[in-house]
């Protein structure tokens, strides 16, 4: 099986990011890091791939700077990497990534594509959605259990009251939640190797597409903060506190 | 300008989401929906009562609904000169926003906390943990795509009458919509829903251990609240998804919220600081979490939750 899984590097999560004065966009650091979300489907595309003695690519779109993020994924033992790097793309929205990520898929051929259900940084959540409807393909989405084989995939898809089994023919595309599977850690070995595998470079214009947003950000303004309250160490008689709390809001 | 909105109807009920977005939607003008579902008098029913005068229902059977409905919805909306297009934040609403989206080649503005129409649309939305808030203009040709966080309107009524049902035949979207529902399970939950509970006791990592959570659920039945997760213990399989509290999960909005053994990650945050009364237990005085409770006791879970425990059932 031909496995097609996208990941993200974002900006730490520890160091909250800054936007720039200008466009508003995020500012990205030199330093990015795989989007911890995306290991969950680097794990499972991996688990398909070796059950089927497939391939696992990854395609990520990512401005310049190091590729630490992608390197992880690596070596946690996909493939290769197939990157879309252009100043032109800096600032897009989730159609356009789609669109780019589509585009790449497209040139290399796929049987299945997986990804997360929504990014750690941008979150807008529909990215995996948009890439279904470009490929022309079903969209098994928010499955937390996945079964491939025999030219089908069966998953659990996650619902607001429970969730419900949902099958399809390949190719089709997945996107994953976290917990889906336990993800490796990345071997002494498998890092060493990540070193050495294959990641190619494209532009926008490779893939023929010119980004367009249809959007702008108007305005950015800090939201007043909650304020804390009250901070007691606990002496064994904290807990009373929390009763005169409850009992002040009328809930005992 | 009409506004459209996506409902869903799940074991025949319709979602209640669909109804806040409903009362937003009639501030615009006229209000029509597109329902997924077998439309169900009571369905229908409650939309006209929210301000919704006509409401097309696609039935797709056994099939995954978010192909076809966005094909049918795409060419409804595009015949309508749609103003907006709003979804909720649920699985399927997302579905069918990102396939419509790129069937128009709009944009989809996700997340949103409130919408405005002001000759241009724009969409407010918040980031970084809610303490960041961005005022997004689209500058796309109408309608604008736009899914809109859990609870970001209040729903109420208005005493409108009986829509017009207009049934939408299924379209044929080859093999886009070729994913086949072959079963359907509710997941039985004992106490209060969690996005309705008037009081919420969450656990985190400090926990220490999955069996813990049973603490957890004896205090949560002392005071007829429903227990929640961080995505941590989710991730760590303590407790199942449906328990989950923050950007990925669930939005809360209780009176009182009891954080116990949980850190305050952003994303975390983001689900509950809507909450009226924090409460927060932490060994780790440094815990982002005290910096929004009302109340922070810096001490051990294992010891203040089994005190509280006692005192109150010694209440009785």
């Amino acid at each position: 099986m031909n496995i097609a899984v996208c990941v993200k590097q974002i900006p730490d999560p520890a160091t909250p990011y800054t936007l720039d004065d200008e466009n508003h966009w995020v500012i990205r650091p030199d330093d990015q890091v795989l989007d911890d979300t995306d290991r969950y489907g680097v794990e499972i595309g991996l688990q398909l791939a070796e059950a089927s003695q497939g391939t696992v690519t990854l395609f990520s779109m990512s401005p310049s700077g190091s590729l630490q993020g992608i390197r992880q994924a690596l070596a946690m033992g996909a493939d290769k990497a197939v990157i879309v790097d252009d100043p032109a793309l800096k600032g897009s929205d989730a159609l356009t990534t789609a669109g780019i990520l589509a585009a790449a898929m497209q040139r290399d051929g796929f049987d299945l594509v997986i990804s997360g259900t929504e990014s750690t940084d941008g979150y807008s959540g529909v990215m995996p959605q948009m890439m279904s409807e470009i490929l022309d393909v079903p969209c098994l989405s928010f499955a937390r259990r996945v079964e491939a084989g025999n030219g089908s995939v069966t998953i659990e898809r996650q619902t607001s009251t429970g969730y419900e089994v949902v099958t399809a023919p390949l190719p089709a595309l997945l996107s994953v939640t976290a917990g889906v599977v336990e993800p490796r850690y990345p071997t002494f070995k498998g890092i060493m190797q990540s070193k050495s595998k294959p990641i190619e470079t494209l532009t926008a214009s490779d893939l023929g597409i010119t980004p367009d947003a249809g959007q702008r950000i108007a305005a950015v303004e800090p939201v007043p903060a909650r304020e804390a309250g009250e901070i007691v160490e606990d002496e064994g008689e904290a807990f009373e506190k929390i009763i005169a709390m409850l009992e002040q809001v009328k809930v005992i | 300008m009409t506004t459209w909105i996506f409902a869903e109807e799940r074991d025949g009920t319709l979602n209640p989401g669909s109804l806040e977005l409903a009362t937003k939607a009639r501030s615009f003008g006229s209000v029509s929906a597109f329902l997924i579902g077998t439309g169900e008098q009571a369905s229908i029913t409650a939309l006209g009562e929210h301000g919704v005068t006509t409401v097309y229902c696609l039935d797709t059977g056994d099939a995954l609904p978010s192909a076809a409905a966005a094909a049918s919805l795409a060419e409804l909306v595009s015949a309508d000169d749609a103003g907006i297009v709003l979804f909720g934040p649920g699985n399927t609403d997302r579905d069918v926003a990102g396939r419509l989206a790129t069937r128009l080649g709009r944009p989809v503005v996700s997340n949103a906390l409130d919408v405005a129409v002001d000759g241009a649309i724009t969409v407010r939305s918040e980031i970084l943990g809610g303490t960041i808030s961005i005022t997004t203009e689209l500058t796309a040709p109408a309608p604008a795509i736009v899914v809109t966080r859990p609870k970001a309107f209040a729903a109420s009524g208005m005493g409108g009458g009986e829509p017009e049902l207009v049934p939408v035949a299924v379209p044929d979207t080859g093999r886009s919509g070729s994913a086949m529902i072959t079963e359907r399970h509710v997941e039985a939950t004992e106490g209060p829903a969690l996005e309705s509970a008037p009081v919420v006791v969450s656990g985190g990592r400090g926990l220490g251990s999955a069996d813990k959570f049973a603490m957890l659920d004896e205090l949560a039945g002392l005071l007829g609240a429903a227990v929640g997760g961080t995505r941590a213990v989710v991730d760590a399989g303590w407790v199942p998804y449906s328990y989950q509290v923050g950007q990925t999960g669930k939005t809360v909005k209780p009176s009182v919220y009891i954080a116990c053994g949980i850190s305050g990650a952003m994303q975390h945050v983001v689900g509950m600081k809507g909450s009226s009364t924090i409460i927060a237990i932490n060994k780790d005085p440094d815990a982002p979490i005290f910096s929004i409770a009302d109340l922070g006791v810096v001490g051990d879970v294992h010891t203040v939750v089994p005190q509280l425990i006692e005192a109150l059932k010694a209440r009785g």
